[in-house]
């Protein structure tokens, strides 16, 4: 009786054992998904992330044929007072076609200010066809105070972008990071 | 008929039971923590009630008349919370406890001592939570409780969110450390500790769906436990899981909450199909329709839970194929719930039925919960998703699968099994009362959600547009008449706990079946300390 007794404490323990493991484990998985969820967003361009580097490669060809009409927007995040905006609100090119726009944002206190712009494409389908050879937010800028800054960002269209996709938003949210820079010296993660 | 519970084993530790307070703080016995449990959820369903009565205080008449809009955001939002985590999930433990080792013939639960550390984390749990409001209500809204809905979407509830957010995240961390313990003490009583001969497939249903729970609670509570603990790094210790401007996605929160959430969902109604299959073939007279297809359908809908998480945020802008996909799959999972459904009501057909409070309960719920199955089926199709997304048709749909489907099932546990627990049948005339009320106000309540929901009423707000006047006041009068007939129920559980009524027999419904009738009612404080024989 009591042996059998013991066995059963045993495989009680042999199970618990196993099952807090998989409880552990779950709770690294809901980490796992942060990764994930970027590298999915990087390969489909789901939720419209952008890539986070510059394309080096020059596009293919010109299809003179279609026009794709490219509209910009900005929104101004935490702690932004000054001014962010697109010199141009839309523009039609051609896949393949490069293209530079501007956009501004200025710095009306008087103590520096580390801005970071975060790009989003709408519908997401496009932001892989979105290849951005200069961006300013590829990195932090820094604005002095009181300074306006012209932030170019040129971009082309891939040459293979959906027929379906004629029409695209590209909309920047510029934050203020200057107190996380400075809590934190090294890079913040971008993507 | 096991009498063994009655004969005292001299080398048990139980050898003198410790009566008064000492007895349900230290207890680790299987009935008391079920009981502690039960009466917890009880008294949780009546405090997230009455945040629901002041929601419906001030929907009554369009306009602002009792609380200001922060105020109504805090109750929706712990209304939410109390009656998931406080209500609903610790009246199925409650019940896994009392039930299970009955029905599979072991003297207690496999951890008797972490069943114990289970349940007492829940009030502390509940205590911080509800502190909150506490503090808002007496207050003046300074400082807020939380504000940000039950589903605490980030930035809301990061950058955006009352201090104490950080309150609410230590008590969803305290509640999952409860279900995660819970949920491994089934798992564990269900493999170790079955009498000999009740193999897996002779188990009652009830044992065999929260079997089935217990994975998933110990599959998802930890991302649960994640996405908190993100939230926490990201609102004081500088990371940007979250935060856009740090290089995070908002939207990877909801990825990451409904991962959790949607089989969560399925955590607080498998357990009621259990009750359901239980009850239904006893006052039927019939076996169960359909076994195994039954056993095989709650494994179907378990899988489908992890693959069905996007529907819940279908309007945040998702490839064509995402939004098929998980189409497809949420439509899939009516497929194994019409299996159960079509048995339950081929178990009826044909059978001698007979109309007792149990069975009252279980049949309400099989036709309120199909209804909300139905309009679950209409939210799964994408493009008119984007329609019903956040009105009062979503809130209409998860109210009839949580309140007239799992709380019905709860309550038809409880009259199922209450003779069991206490020894006595509980008062009919009570319980009549408390069913007929239930049902019609719970429908009245419910049922006019859906129209103002396809018109165009979104949820959360405190205040909404003029032509929606006259079917929330019917509303708001069916939820104050639901509230009160709870009442009843609350007189029906003290009357049996005092053990005031008709007393039971060890089997009182004559069509019931399952080794929990084999022992007396009530039911002694050790049963099966030699197992049963399990033909």
């Amino acid at each position: 009786m009591s042996e059998k007794q013991l066995s059963v404490e045993e495989r009680n323990q042999r199970t618990l054992k196993k099952l807090l493991i998989w409880a552990v484990a779950m709770f690294g998985f809901a980490f796992l998904m942060v990764p994930f969820y970027n590298v999915i967003c990087d390969i489909t361009g789901l939720n419209g992330k952008t890539s986070s580097t510059a394309a080096t490669d020059a596009p293919e060809k010109v299809v003179a044929d279609r026009t794709v009409t490219v509209e910009f927007i900005t929104q101004k995040g935490d702690g932004i007072s000054g001014e962010f905006t697109s010199e141009t609100k839309r523009v039609k090119v051609h896949p393949g076609e490069i293209t530079l726009v501007h956009f501004y944002a200025s710095n009306p206190g008087d103590s520096d200010m580390v801005t970071q712009s975060i790009p989003s494409v709408t519908p997401g389908e496009a932001a892989r066809y979105l290849h951005k050879t200069q961006c300013f937010c590829f990195d932090q800028q820094t604005l002095a105070a009181g300074e306006r800054k012209d932030m170019p960002m040129i971009f082309y269209l891939d040459p293979d972008i959906p027929r379906h996709i004629n029409q695209f938003t590209l909309s920047y949210t510029i934050f203020d990071v200057t107190e996380r820079v400075a809590g934190k010296n090294n890079s913040v993660a971008v993507n | 008929m096991s009498t063994a519970a009655a004969t005292h084993d001299d080398h048990h530790d139980h050898h003198h039971a410790p009566t008064g307070l000492k007895r349900w703080l230290f207890s680790t016995n299987h009935k008391d923590i079920g009981t502690l449990y039960l009466w917890f959820s009880f008294a949780m369903f009546l405090a997230g009630g009455f945040m629901a009565m002041v929601i419906r205080a001030e929907l009554l008449e369009p306009g602002m008349q009792f609380v200001d809009p922060e105020f109504f955001n805090q109750m929706t939002t712990v209304h939410g919370l109390v009656m998931v985590f406080g209500a609903v999930m610790p009246a199925t433990v409650g019940l896994a406890n009392w039930m299970i080792p009955l029905m599979i013939g072991a003297p207690d639960m496999a951890l008797p001592r972490m069943n114990n550390w289970s349940f007492w984390i829940l009030p502390f749990a509940f205590a911080i939570l509800i502190s909150s409001v506490i503090m808002s209500a007496f207050g003046d809204g300074n400082p807020s409780a939380p504000n940000f809905g039950w589903t605490f979407y980030a930035p809301l509830s990061t950058k955006y969110g009352p201090d104490s957010t950080d309150l609410f995240i230590l008590s969803v961390h305290m509640m999952g450390i409860s279900s995660i313990m819970g949920a491994i003490n089934v798992v564990v009583t269900v493999f170790n500790m079955r009498a000999p001969g009740m193999t897996l497939m002779k188990m009652p249903l009830f044992v065999w769906t929260w079997l089935i729970t217990a994975f998933l609670l110990i599959a998802v509570i930890p991302v649960l436990a994640g996405a908190v603990t993100m939230m926490l790094t990201d609102r004081h210790f500088g990371t940007s899981f979250f935060d856009a401007a740090g290089g995070g996605d908002p939207v990877l929160f909801q990825h990451v909450f409904w991962f959790f959430g949607h089989p969560e969902v399925y955590i607080m109604i498998l357990p009621s199909f259990g009750i359901v299959s239980a009850i239904i073939p006893a006052f039927a007279r019939k076996p169960l329709f359909g076994y195994a297809s039954m056993v095989y359908a709650t494994a179907s809908i378990a899988l489908l839970s992890f693959v069905v998480w996007a529907h819940h945020m279908f309007t945040v802008g998702m490839p064509l194929a995402g939004t098929l996909f998980f189409m497809y799959m949420t439509m899939l999972i009516s497929v194994p719930t019409g299996v159960k459904v079509f048995n339950w009501v081929a178990t009826m057909w044909r059978g001698s039925m007979s109309f007792e409070l149990p069975m009252k309960w279980a049949i309400a719920f099989v036709i309120l919960f199909t209804c909300g199955g139905l309009s679950g089926l209409m939210l799964a199709i994408t493009p008119v998703d984007f329609q019903y997304h956040d009105t009062y048709f979503v809130v209409a749909h998860f109210h009839y699968v949580l309140v007239t489907g799992a709380i019905f099932s709860i309550f038809a546990a409880a009259y199922y099994w209450l003779p069991k627990w206490s020894g006595v049948m509980p008062n009919k005339l009570l319980g009549e009362l408390h069913f007929w009320n239930s049902l019609i106000s719970a429908n009245l309540l419910f049922f006019p959600m859906h129209f103002v929901g396809l018109a165009g009423m979104p949820r959360r707000y405190a205040d909404y547009a003029l032509q929606f006047a006259d079917y929330n006041f019917w509303i708001s009068i069916g939820g104050f008449w639901f509230g009160l007939s709870q009442v009843l129920f609350l007189a029906v559980a003290v009357l049996c706990a005092m053990k005031k009524g008709e007393k039971a027999p060890a089997k009182p419904w004559d069509g019931a079946e399952g080794l929990e009738w084999e022992v007396p009612s009530p039911a002694p404080f050790h049963t099966f300390d030699t197992p049963p024989v399990v033909k």
